[in-house]
């Protein structure tokens, strides 16, 4: 009888210690999103940290092995729906190599336009709650704003504000609007504008600096041993980056340069997300001097495709870091197994780590910095 | 399950009404007026003209222009009207309240919004009102485990205190609550009671982040306290008095901030400290421990914490104002009342009014200084608020470690380099006897 309960099950465990006192960062926490820090704090210090993700788990794996290829488009993208076209592009990546596909030229770059595009509506959003969780309220209304933007492009090219359903196996759903290259070039020139105002508002602000500078330090063993990805990686002196390292789609044409920065603190944290979106700025406006002016952009697909005996994984590098899918076919037309290899679950990982003796004032900004998304993680 | 609200009939108005008459008529003249009665013979009547001036006989001057004028004249003198309307808490509540309008419009300005827009004809102008009322019809909580008498004072309490604060504030030659000689001196002490209060309702509470919050608030507070009270004694030590409205006074020709830069600095900040605003908004941050020691606060508990912090803001605000910046003192902006008014009335085309009794008024209450110095004072107190305001769009909240080193190492040093400047302008002889003043 005497099976102790799991972490998440441990509502409140009076401590020997009458220092000790047990804080429920939980969901309704205004400070966390749809998850749980069960936080131990010795006046303001963190003793330990225990995350708990699983609220918004969801079995988008499993519902991938019922459905068939094209049917496991719609509902892949629900866990970033901000992100959606990134979180898609693994797998239908994978699916194109299963089914033997290949994709038209101009597809290829739409694709990474597209992709780009989403990293910079996720980002700006994750910015928002990183500025509001830190106290700066106007960091939180300027990305939102700044974000129809990006939302808006991907609207006229798409016909969804969020979940785009953009990118299907062979191509995508359908070429540019008319005047999209136009309106594209002038919102991201204008975009990128404002994004070098975050910089005298937010990161060179001394307040900000000093509070984020020297907290939750990440070393580059400890961020390769942990197993981290994405800004939190490259924040740490990692050059790591899945869109340089193993180019996919058209990213192999482009010119990209990778943001490292050497001190793994959550200021380095915070600010490479934002150098990646002023660098995605640039390789939209690559992409679209480069792509081919003209040609189709999906190649023709048999209905209810299947598979060979075969199995893939395809990983693409989205807003929280590298995001793989790993694809199991067994000659039918649904998946066998789905497997989602996501930056944010992998990232959430070192939060004990960072946590641990740091102050409870240092707590959001360690938190968010990570970027971490819940509903992803959960999957 | 919804439940619709009966529609409202002017009938069963009517009749709730014509059901309760007779208790209401039995209660008013078994209780209402013996009160009435008790309470009249314990109020000094004011003297008008060799007559006394009973409850009855200032009804019939209201309807009489020549004694309505001396009659608003008097009343103006009372000791109520100081406390409740002018200088005192109605006109602070009112300078709180377009504060919060003004904050929430000008934050929206900043951050590419629009604020508030709907409530009102105008720019949303009355927001604050529906607030007020949305608040005031919610349901207060109480938490099981609160204690409760304390955690029912604290709001009020809080008030309370931002209230008295708010008298000791001179706001135009004469006007002022109460012109005590020690006027600073109870100033700090009004300051110490606001970090008292805000640990009771907090621990009181019975809740883990009100706790948390209410002890970085004693944190806060009392770290601030020091550098706020160290930074005014510059000013004591050139003006040589504590009483506020001599302070004033001593400031016709030159303010006290081109002589102390320094001590008008720390106690800005100090101040930001004290009212919780940020980057200082440590015991109400939002992301760490949810309101801080607000948080078990519902309906109108919580407007009544709110209404107290911003009268609290603009007592600080006027602190600043008389301390540094001249209070009331200013070149005329308001020409005197003309004489022919005096005597003829005003007369617009065909039309004459005479106003019988406007010199006494003008004289003695509603005179130049009177006006002059209430559009400096309020104009002054304004652009300090803004100020204060600002921040709030520019800066993220610091940290409790770095707030404290801030208090303790950097504020502590300012405040004494901005003493021994004010010791060596008073022994260079620059000011003081023979000098500037």
């Amino acid at each position: 009888m005497s099976v102790p309960l799991p972490p998440g099950l441990q509502l409140e465990k009076f401590e020997e210690d009458d220092k000790i006192m047990t804080l429920n960062v939980g969901p309704q926490h205004p400070g966390s999103g749809h998850m749980r820090l069960i936080i131990r704090v010795d006046g303001d210090y963190i003793v330990s940290c225990d995350p708990d993700p699983g609220y918004v788990h969801r079995g988008e794996e499993k519902m991938a092995e019922y459905r068939n290829y094209i049917l496991n488009i719609p509902h892949l993208e629900r866990p970033v729906i901000h992100d959606s076209c990134n979180i898609l592009y693994p797998y239908v990546l994978g699916v194109e190599e299963l089914l033997g596909l290949e994709v038209p030229e101009r597809a290829k770059y739409v694709r990474v336009i597209a992709a780009e595009l989403n990293r910079l509506s996720y980002t700006l959003y994750w910015l928002a709650i990183y500025g509001i969780f830190l106290g700066h309220s106007t960091m939180f209304m300027w990305p939102v704003g700044d974000r129809e933007l990006a939302i808006d492009l991907l609207d006229k090219l798409t016909g969804a504000r969020v979940t785009h359903s953009y990118f299907v196996p062979g191509g995508i759903r359908n070429d540019f609007p008319a005047n999209f290259e136009d309106v594209c070039i002038r919102q991201v020139n204008y975009l990128k504008k404002r994004l070098k105002t975050y910089g005298d508002i937010f990161y060179d602000n001394p307040i900000l600096i000093s509070r984020t500078e020297d907290t939750g330090i990440l070393s580059r063993e400890d961020a390769i041993r942990l197993g981290t990805t994405g800004s939190v990686l490259r924040a740490s002196g990692v050059d790591f980056d899945v869109r340089t390292k193993e180019p996919y789609d058209a990213y192999e044409e482009l010119d990209i340069h990778t943001n490292v920065l050497k001190k793994g603190d959550s200021y380095d944290r915070s600010k490479v997300p934002w150098l990646d979106m002023l660098e995605s700025c640039n390789i939209i406006k690559q992409a679209l001097e480069k792509m081919p002016k003209s040609g189709s952009v999906r190649v023709k697909l048999k209905p209810n495709p299947k598979g060979g005996d075969d199995e893939v994984y395809k990983r693409v590098e989205s807003g929280r870091g590298s995001l793989g899918v790993y694809i199991v076919s067994r000659s039918k037309p649904e998946p066998y197994r789905l497997k989602l290899s996501v930056g944010s679950f992998r990232n959430l990982i070192c939060l004990p780590y960072l946590l641990k003796g740091e102050k409870l004032g240092n707590m959001p900004a360690v938190y968010w910095g990570l970027n971490y998304w819940p509903v992803e993680a959960d999957r | 399950m919804s439940v619709i609200a009966p529609k409202f009939r002017l009938g069963h108005f009517i009749k709730s009404i014509t059901n309760d008459i007779f208790w209401i008529v039995v209660l008013i003249t078994l209780i209402g007026i013996p009160v009435i009665f008790i309470v009249l013979f314990y109020i000094d009547l004011p003297v008008l003209d060799g007559e006394l001036v009973t409850p009855f006989l200032a009804f019939t001057m209201l309807a009489h222009p020549e004694l309505s004028i001396p009659l608003i004249d008097s009343f103006m003198n009372t000791d109520f009207f100081r406390i409740a309307i002018f200088p005192g808490f109605g006109f602070a509540a009112l300078i709180a309240g377009s504060t919060i309008f003004v904050e929430r419009k000008l934050l929206a300005k900043l951050q590419l919004r629009v604020g508030p827009f709907y409530c009102g004809k105008i720019e949303g102008i009355l927001q604050l009102v529906g607030d007020g009322l949305k608040l005031l019809s919610k349901e207060i909580i109480i938490p099981a485990k609160a204690d409760k008498p304390i955690f029912w004072a604290a709001p009020v309490l809080f008030v309370a205190t931002a209230a008295a604060f708010v008298a000791l504030i001179p706001v135009a030659p004469g006007w002022v609550v109460a012109d005590v000689d020690v006027g600073l001196l109870a100033v700090f002490a009004v300051i110490g009671f606001f970090p008292i209060i805000t640990v009771l309702s907090s621990w009181s509470a019975n809740s883990k982040y009100p706790f948390i919050g209410g002890i970085r608030a004693l944190h806060q507070m009392i770290s601030f306290e020091i550098p706020l009270i160290l930074s005014l004694l510059g000013v004591v030590i050139l003006t040589g008095t504590l009483n506020l409205t001599e302070i004033v006074q001593s400031q016709t020709s030159y303010w006290w901030i081109i002589f102390l830069p320094i001590g008008a600095i720390v106690f800005f900040i100090t101040m930001l400290a004290e009212l919780e605003r940020i980057p200082f908004d440590l015991p109400e941050a939002e992301s760490e421990i949810v309101a801080g020691w607000l948080t078990e606060f519902s309906g109108m508990m919580y407007g009544l914490v709110q209404l107290g912090s911003y009268i609290k803001l603009y007592a600080f605000a006027a602190l600043f104002v008389v301390l540094f910046l001249g209070g009331w003192n200013g070149f005329g902006v308001i020409p005197p009342t003309p004489p022919e008014i005096v005597d003829f009335g005003i007369q617009a085309g065909p039309i004459s009014v005479d106003l019988p009794g406007i010199e006494k008024l003008t004289e003695r209450t509603l005179n130049f200084s009177l006006i002059n110095g209430v559009v400096w004072f309020v104009f002054k107190t304004v652009i300090v608020i803004f100020f204060i305001l600002i921040p709030r769009g520019v800066f993220p909240r610091v940290r409790i470690d770095l707030l404290l080193h801030i208090g303790w190492y950097k504020l502590i040093t300012l405040s004494f380099v901005n003493i021994f400047i004010a010791l060596g302008l008073l022994y260079a002889g620059v000011l003081g006897p023979g000098g500037l003043l």
